[in-house]
């Protein structure tokens, strides 16, 4: 008779089964490979950074034990005498960044006070996507154009700015001779102005955006104009942010490649004078490396390697001054 | 935007129209709006002359049959096309895609959905930052020295890795925000009814970000594919068209501008106008189907909600 009696404990087979000791949860390793495979991901941005600083500066170790320090700063680049010196192609990086942010700093901010102040509100979506397309133009398609078709007129610009305050002392030295087919440090500080501004324009929107309204209301509430308001209720809050968004913005514009290859003339003599030719590292990376051997090609991957350093550099001191600012206003608050 | 009583105006709009002020302190607040929507119009100068003046050269040249046949074998010469260099960006782009799409989502899965707050999750935040500091040309030499050197010959696969790891930051970045907007309650509703926290993401997580995350990716595609810095030494050069992105040199539309620009020869220069206004098309209808994409998006959440 106990035959029929139905076991006491029986399951349904679709029931889970119980676990017996040691055995894992169906799904169990399915989700932790998953996590594996994502935290993988992240891992290989690290691995990713720390291949670069490797392979460039085991690949230039050769420039530096064959210039030594004194040479690898020297200002003489001269590959026909075998003299590799980056100081003088580290100044003129300089100054074409200079230039460039003089010139798309005020226009990034005017543009970013127009779109969060003076656009209707409608307008505003749009706008921002007109100043990203500033940003999705190819760099060579920039030097392309500034090469065909602004050198030209641009050096009889310079020209007459040479014949105005060349014979002042400062500035005859800053616009001395300008060259005659347009390619000078000036046309490549331009054409990087142009590409950086839509970096420039992007934070510190977002950072503009973030005045609290109330601050707003209350300086316009005690009669102060629209500029008085932007001067007063503003620019203190966007300050630090606008000073992090220069920083970027010179990190970019020292990277620059294409564009400046093309325009700045390349010329490696050291030069301050903005109307004559230059070169910038990166510009002769790209104009001499396909053609190097040798100490130049380690060279010129040297000077990658002070570009990296330099860009790193740059980054690290622009999120140093976003995260005080963000300290400073989360007690100010 | 925060909570502003219906009866004040909105910021910007008519609180602004009375007259605030007089004499000077009017006059300077109306230079600096004039000033202000100058810089606007100052910035749109360089956009308009470049796109309107690369249409006109590059409407010269541009055909079918420019889009499709071989480079000329001499620089002078007038007929030949850019089919090479059109089929080299297409392959050496996607190829970088293949590889940086799928590894960003899943690292800006790890930061957001793993990581969290965590140290290393920091670290990891703040290199991709780095990294996408790092300039193009660097990362042309990065792939020419550690990987171009080793196998010794140059490839597409070559131009795509470079540009993969300048992709790689971007797409890190656009995942990370856009699974950070997906609600709370989703992820807690599906974890509640019993699925694993990678069901959960794949199933619940990505699907609500996914929108977003294509957006952006496809402008990191756009900005890849005009690149021409870290290809220039890692992909060589080629007269025909090469479909193959692991064998046989290639070439790119960007790397044939450059070349060209500087040439004496007027065929070659309009060859490289012709390029460009390529380039310029391919980057604009991307970033135009970025943006469809979010404006369908925000339409569709909107609507939800």
């Amino acid at each position: 008779m106990t035959s029929l009696l139905e076991p006491p404990n029986q399951v349904s087979p679709d029931a889970p089964r119980p676990l017996v000791g040691g055995e894992r949860p169906p799904g169990f390793i399915a989700d932790r490979a998953f996590r594996i495979v994502a935290v993988a991901a992240g891992v290989l941005v690290l691995l990713v950074l720390a291949l670069i600083v490797y392979a460039t500066v085991s690949k230039s170790a050769d420039w530096f034990s064959s210039e030594g320090v004194g040479g690898v700063l020297s200002t003489t680049w001269e590959p026909s005498t075998g003299h590799f010196g980056a100081g003088a192609l580290i100044l003129m990086t300089l100054i074409v960044a200079a230039v460039a942010l003089v010139i798309a700093v005020p226009i990034s901010i005017g543009i970013a006070l127009f779109v969060t102040e003076i656009a209707p509100r409608r307008a505003r979506l749009p706008i921002v996507f007109v100043i990203d397309l500033l940003a999705a133009i190819p760099s060579v398609v920039f030097g392309l154009w500034m090469l065909r078709q602004l050198a030209g007129p641009l050096a009889d610009v310079y020209g007459s700015v040479h014949d105005a305050v060349g014979g002042v002392p400062l500035l005859g030295d800053l616009f001395g001779d300008p060259s005659a087919s347009g390619l000078a440090l000036m046309t490549a500080g331009l054409v990087v102005g142009i590409m950086i501004t839509p970096i420039i324009t992007a934070i510190t929107r977002e950072i503009f955006a973030t005045t609290p309204v109330a601050q707003k209301e209350a300086t316009l509430a005690m009669g102060a104009t629209r500029w008085e308001m932007i001067r007063g209720a503003m620019f203190p809050h966007a300050r630090s942010g606008v000073v992090a968004a220069v920083i970027i913005g010179f990190g970019r514009a020292v990277g620059e490649t294409i564009a400046v290859a093309l325009v700045v003339g390349s010329s490696q003599k050291l030069s301050a004078n903005l109307l004559g030719p230059g070169d910038t590292m990166a510009g002769i990376i790209a104009n001499q490396f396909g053609e190097a051997a040798g100490v130049q090609r380690s060279a010129l991957i040297g000077l990658g390697v002070v570009l990296l350093v330099l860009t790193i550099v740059v980054g690290a001191f622009a999120r140093w001054v976003i995260r005080r600012s963000n300290r400073r206003m989360g007690l100010a608050a | 935007m925060s909570a502003v009583p219906t009866t004040v105006a909105a910021p910007g709009a008519s609180i602004l129209r009375p007259r605030r002020g007089t004499g000077a302190r009017r006059f300077r607040s109306g230079l600096a709006t004039t000033l202000i929507v100058l810089a606007f119009v100052v910035a749109l100068v360089p956009l308009v002359a470049v796109v309107w003046y690369v249409t006109k050269q590059g409407l010269k040249v541009f055909s079918w049959t420019f889009l499709t046949t071989d480079l000329p074998f001499s620089t002078r010469s007038v007929e030949g096309g850019m089919g090479p260099a059109v089929v080299g960006t297409i392959v050496i782009t996607l190829g970088a895609t293949a590889m940086a799409v799928p590894l960003g989502v899943l690292g800006g899965i790890y930061l957001n959905e793993y990581g969290g707050r965590s140290r290393f999750a920091s670290l990891v935040r703040f290199l991709s930052e780095v990294l996408t500091g790092v300039p193009s040309i660097v990362m042309g030499l990065f792939v020419y020295t550690f990987w171009v050197l080793r196998v010794k010959e140059q490839t597409g696969f070559a131009g795509a890795l470079a540009l993969a790891c300048l992709m790689l930051p971007v797409v890190i970045r656009t995942s990370e925000e856009m699974l950070r907007l997906v609600p709370h309650e989703l992820r807690e509703g599906s974890l509640a009814l019993g699925s694993r926290q990678s069901r959960t993401i794949r199933t619940v997580v990505l699907p609500h970000a996914a929108p977003g995350i294509v957006s952006g990716s496809l402008l990191a595609v756009a900005r890849a594919a005009g690149e021409t810095a870290p290809l220039l030494f890692t992909i060589g050069a080629i007269q025909t068209a090469n479909w193959s992105l692991f064998s046989g040199t290639n070439t790119a539309l960007s790397t044939q501008i450059f070349g060209n620009a500087n040439s004496p020869f007027l065929p070659a220069q309009d060859r490289a106008f012709g390029a460009a206004f390529t380039l310029i098309l391919i980057v604009f209808v991307a970033t135009a189907l970025a943006r469809v994409v979010t404006i369908l998006y925000t339409r569709r959440t909107s609507g939800a909600s």
